[in-house]
């Protein structure tokens, strides 16, 4: 039997609280209620006790080794968390320090402006229609009204190729002939964007780009009016540049549209009130735009008495550099990573 | 076209503030590109002659000038301009006065020398003209005399129009006045000129005409009495403003008539012009002129010509006049033209001759034939003088002006519009298009001779319109029973975009234009590529056959910029000559990235990346060599057993000659090609439930054969085998020379059962032989 429990427990207690670690914690466990230690040598000799001793010997050793396992336990617990925490701290990492291996790269700001385009007039029930940039003459020029001679085609500084006879292919002047292709290549009902490349003989300079891209729109259904032209410009301008961008149509002229208009937006800096962006106007040119001219809807076998449709059109580039503050369109073109990293 | 206000107002009594003006013009369509107020701003400027300049000490871009500006004492200013001398006299800008632009001159010190006022270079006060130094004025005024006296300046506002070139009419005072009198609901009137009839008895100007088709009217007139000199004040002022400028009477009446009227027209000194007369005829090819500007010009028998009553040449019709019969000082007697010529063969003349004018823009478009008459005898109005002779007018092929039928309905279905009759006839009837309804909702309309663009309903209805105001017009917005949408190939090339940026490579925008230099620098083909016959630059007349060049020379113009490691990508056309009798050069859409500071694997990777984002199916990657590319680290890339393109390294000697001193990866792929092979997902292949079995096989290889040919024939050796891992590649003692070491974990599966080691003992088996035996490989132990 053992004469004094108390002394057993508080030496017990001692012991485990002066183990280091886990491994001393286990070999102070089994001497103190392990099978060879004194208190189960106490429980195994109770038996030559009567049974009301026993019974009392019983509950008090009970207690002692519940005393006992509690303190392994509590001493277990912080041995680990002691444990876990020195191994976390080996394992601490400046996360500064770590140089980025993976990289995302940038889609080009035109593009992104491109596609965003493209998402509004999709929302808008358009399909994208795409083209190829070296065009024949009549579908640059011929199909859309510009017979040969005719002085609208001096507005457009072409450049040629030297394929076939001279002066019948060309790298086309606007993404007009993608409308052609796309009316010969379908019936009316038409709901089309078509974005792309152009190319001018113009110097490149702060504003102008020798290839530079633009986006053209066509419509063409029964009942199609010059409202519907406004309308439609007008939904578009604020879905792209926001509540309260409209626009102003001003009669002009292009051999493929008419009535013919420019259009300009309410200027996206000063909201129309006038600023050095917008030459204190309040607006800002952004394209072209008209009802298809009868003679276009003749080149694709449309009837105009039938069909009637609108187009418009404008440059991307332009638009897009204005609104980043991008004040060179070669910019554009430089591909300099700390340009293309900014979008 | 630059038109001062009170020009206009010679013609419609326009009175309104100019911000309306302007809108006003720009909701015509006669677009507004600046507005210009002079005369304004000049209270307090005076002419002041220069007395004396005198250096300032310790300046040296200013100087300390004394001039008389009409008072008892010399006044002292500070200049900055050097371009005057003593006696000049110079517009002086007082104490007080306020410049337009609301600059106040007031007194100041500089470099502790008074200035008490300011000398003004046009510019400050308003006036055509560069800032490139003071005003010097002609001789004779008094100093002191106000500045706008002086110079008979009123004020008055000068707008710049952008006119279209559907409108020749509009390339006019009269033709701008009479669309705001038409908007506005002002009367409109060209003035009859106050000339006698030429009944003065000499005899008139023979003119002959033998080219009918291209000159379908032609007026001379011989007008006697000349003196020439300058313009009076007035005439000289519209010509400035209008932005020409004043040369002599005649010229500058000519000049005016041409502003004024939309007329061209051009006075030949009649002593210089044997026969006294004109013929109008074709050129013989190869026939030469000296036009005004003392150049020769070759033409053809395309170009038509003014000549003397001996046939020989005095200029070229609607484009310039010849230097022969130019107006000179000693000049008393001139010969008028007036003319009407085909616009097309002016266009084509000036082009092939390269020779634009004030005159051919005007006739190339279409001038108006009506008013040649008036604009001779506006002429000898400005210059005071009569015809010496009853006037010429010879006729030859006109366009008949033609009267359009104008549906009402037509109009108002084009428009969206709900217009009557009436009030198309209120629109179209002040800008001169003649209207008679014929039945309800039918109009006959009679195009004015100065609108040779309208010819038919649709020309019409853009007037209505016009007139109408673009503004006026309800907005609406149509309804498509379409669903839009992008194409599968337009989604998917989104999707590769994503996909190469997600790889960490940027989009750049190369230039579709190389020399033929730049495309061999990239050990590419120059010759087959597609020619620009008039390029900007003339060595930068080829379309890139590759996006090769455009991309290496971003790399370069980076690493040139201590930007090392870039990677680039791009998706744009390129272009290859035609097949023989096609019509078209062959373009497609091509993909490459360019990854510097990488080599050959990351290409690799970044295919796979491509591959795997598309779901491509039967891909292949054989070793091959590609123009440009690093000869033995490039692979052929098969979809379906078709090339798509190369992957690999840029070949190092065109890194040399960039100038780029790391390896670079590259992939070029046709996208068309690439995104019309079989892609993306299939039906769902279930996963099996039970478990796998791994083996690990190493096989001795010859180094000529690909591994990825080995890691095929495992993949396809049974049925059973589900992935197969290239993990180990070893050269070195253990293995012969000539061979390598390639080690595969095959991952072994059935959809139905648990494996047994007798299932993967029999694999291990066939896949072994069947390596050994297509390969000449050997199982290591």
């Amino acid at each position: 039997m053992i004469d004094d429990i108390p002394a057993l427990l508080d030496d017990a207690r001692r012991r485990i609280e002066a183990a280091a670690d886990l491994e001393e914690l286990r070999s102070v466990g089994a001497d103190v209620v392990g099978k060879r230690s004194a208190l189960s040598s106490a429980k195994a000799g109770l038996g030559s006790l009567d049974p009301d001793a026993r019974r009392e010997a019983g509950r008090a050793l009970n207690e002692v080794r519940q005393a006992i396992e509690g303190a392994i336990g509590e001493r277990q617990a912080a041995l680990e968390a002691a444990a876990r925490a020195t191994r976390l701290e080996a394992e601490r990492l400046d996360l500064t320090e770590v140089v980025a291996t993976r990289r995302r790269g940038h889609l080009h700001l035109v593009t992104q402006a491109r596609d965003r385009l493209e998402d509004v007039f999709i929302g808008m029930g358009f399909t994208v229609a795409d083209g190829p940039e070296a065009e024949t003459d009549w579908y640059n020029f011929g199909a859309l009204n510009f017979p040969p001679g005719h002085p609208a085609r001096n507005m457009y500084d072409t450049l040629y190729l030297e394929v076939g006879e001279p002066e019948t292919v060309v790298l086309r002047t606007h993404t007009s002939p993608t409308q052609i292709r796309v009316m010969e290549a379908g019936e009316p009902p038409i709901y089309s964007v078509m974005p792309g490349r152009c190319y001018r003989q113009d110097t490149a300079d702060a504003s102008h780009l020798p290839n530079f891209h633009q986006i053209e729109g066509l419509v063409v259904d029964r009942g199609i009016t010059f409202g519907d032209l406004a309308g439609t410009l007008d939904s578009f301008t604020s879905a792209y540049f926001g509540p309260g961008i409209t626009t102003r149509l001003r009669p002009s002229y292009f051999p493929f549209t008419e009535p013919s208009a420019e259009f300009d937006i309410t200027c996206v800096f000063c909201g129309g009130d006038g600023c050095r962006s917008c030459g204190r106007t309040g607006w800002l040119e952004l394209g072209g735009c008209g009802m298809v001219h009868p003679n276009v809807f003749a080149s694709v076998g449309y009837d105009p008495e039938v069909w009637s449709g609108f187009a418009f059109g404008f440059g991307i580039d332009r638009m897009t550099a204005q609104r980043s503050g991008i004040a060179d369109l070669r910019d554009l073109v430089t591909n300099d990573i700390r340009f293309l990293e900014q979008f | 076209m630059r038109v001062p206000l009170s020009w206009l107002c010679d013609f419609a009594p326009l009175d309104l503030p100019v911000d309306e003006l302007v809108a006003t013009l720009n909701d015509l369509g006669l677009a507004v590109e600046s507005v210009d107020r002079v005369g304004e701003g000049l209270d307090g400027v005076v002419v002041a002659q220069v007395l004396e300049i005198d250096a300032i000490p310790g300046a040296d871009k200013i100087r300390r000038v004394m001039v008389d500006a009409g008072g008892d004492e010399a006044v002292q200013v500070v200049c900055g301009a050097w371009n005057f001398a003593v006696g000049d006299l110079v517009p002086l800008a007082t104490v007080g006065s306020v410049l337009p632009g609301d600059f106040a001159i007031g007194a100041r010190k500089m470099k502790g020398v008074a200035s008490h006022g300011m000398l003004c270079a046009p510019d400050e006060l308003g006036l055509p003209g560069a800032h490139d130094g003071i005003l010097v004025l002609p001789e004779g005024l008094a100093p002191g005399t106000p500045f706008a006296t002086a110079m008979g300046i009123t004020a008055d506002v000068v707008v710049e129009l952008e006119i279209n070139p559907n409108r020749p009419d509009a390339m006019s005072v009269v033709g701008i006045a009479r669309d705001l009198a038409a908007r506005l609901g002002l009367d409109f009137a060209i003035p009859e000129p106050a000339v006698g009839d030429g009944g003065g008895g000499a005899s008139s100007a023979a003119v002959t005409i033998e080219a009918p088709e291209r000159c379908g009217r032609f007026i001379g007139a011989t007008i006697g009495g000349i003196s020439v000199g300058p313009s009076p004040a007035w005439i000289a002022n519209r010509l400035t403003l209008a932005g020409m400028r004043p040369i002599n009477n005649v010229v500058d009446a000519s000049n005016y008539v041409m502003l004024e009227l939309g007329t061209p027209n051009h006075a030949y000194d009649l002593a210089q012009l044997p026969g006294r007369g004109l013929v109008v005829r074709r050129a013989e090819d190869g026939e030469a002129i000296v036009t005004l500007d003392d150049v020769e010009r070759t033409l053809t028998s395309e170009d038509l010509l003014i000549c003397d009553a001996e046939r020989q040449p005095v200029g070229i019709a609607g484009i310039m006049g010849g230097a022969s019969s130019e107006i000179s000082d000693a000049t008393t007697e001139v010969l008028l033209e007036a003319a009407w010529f085909l616009p097309i063969a002016i266009s084509r003349s000036s082009r092939r001759l390269k020779l634009r004018t004030e005159a051919s823009a005007r006739f190339e478009k279409g001038v108006d034939p009506a008013i040649l008459d008036v604009a001779v005898r506006r002429f000898c109005e400005l210059l005071g003088v009569e015809p010496a002779a009853p006037i010429t007018d010879e006729r030859g092929e006109l366009p008949i002006a033609p009267t359009v039928r104008v549906r009402r309905a037509r109009v108002n279905d084009v428009l969206g519009t709900e217009l009557a009759d009436d009030d198309i006839v209120g629109l179209l009837d002040p800008i001169g298009f003649t209207t008679a309804v014929v039945a309800p909702g039918q109009l006959d309309v009679g195009i004015p001779s100065w609108r040779p663009d309208s010819e038919i309903e649709i020309d019409v209805i853009e007037e209505v319109a016009r007139l109408y105001g673009y503004s006026a017009i309800p907005r609406t917005i149509p309804t498509s029973s379409l669903t839009g949408g992008l194409t599968p190939y337009q989604r998917d090339r989104r999707l590769v975009r994503q996909l190469l940026a997600g790889l960490g490579s940027s989009e750049a925008w190369s230039t579709t234009f190389l020399s033929s230099e730049s495309i061999a620098r990239c050990g590419l083909e120059p010759s087959s590529a597609v020619v620009v016959t008039n390029p900007l630059v003339a060595d930068e007349s080829l379309l890139r056959p590759s996006l090769l060049p455009g991309l290496v020379a971003a790399l370069a113009y980076n690493g040139a910029r201590r930007q090392p490691g870039v990677h680039l990508f791009e998706i744009g056309k390129v272009f290859r000559a035609p097949a023989p009798g096609a019509p078209l050069p062959v373009e497609w859409e091509a993909v490459a990235v360019a990854m510097a500071g990488c080599d050959a694997t990351e290409a690799r990777s970044a295919w796979e990346v491509l591959a795997e984002g598309l779901l491509l199916d039967d891909v292949h990657l054989e070793a091959g060599e590609a123009p440009g590319l690093h000869p033995t680290r490039t692979a052929r890339i098969l979809v379906g057993g078709v090339l798509m393109g190369h992957l690999g390294e840029v070949d190092p000697d065109v890194l040399r000659l960039h100038g780029i001193e790391e390896r670079v990866a590259w992939l070029e792929l046709d996208l068309e090609a690439l995104l019309g092979a079989p892609h993306g997902a299939g039906l769902y292949r279930p996963i099996s439930k039970f478990p796998s079995s791994d083996i690990d096989l190493a096989f001795e290889v010859d180094d000529a054969v690909p591994a990825g040919t080995v890691a095929s024939t495992l993949r396809q050796g049974d049925d059973l085998v589900v992935d197969v891992v290239l993990f180990d590649v070893y050269r070195g003692e253990q293995v012969r020379s000539g061979r390598r070491s390639i080690a595969f974990t095959v991952r072994l599966q059935a959809a139905d059962r648990t494996l047994t080691d007798d299932d993967v003992a029999a694999v291990r088996r066939r896949l072994i032989d069947g390596v050994e035996s297509a390969h000449g490989a050997a199982l290591r132990g």
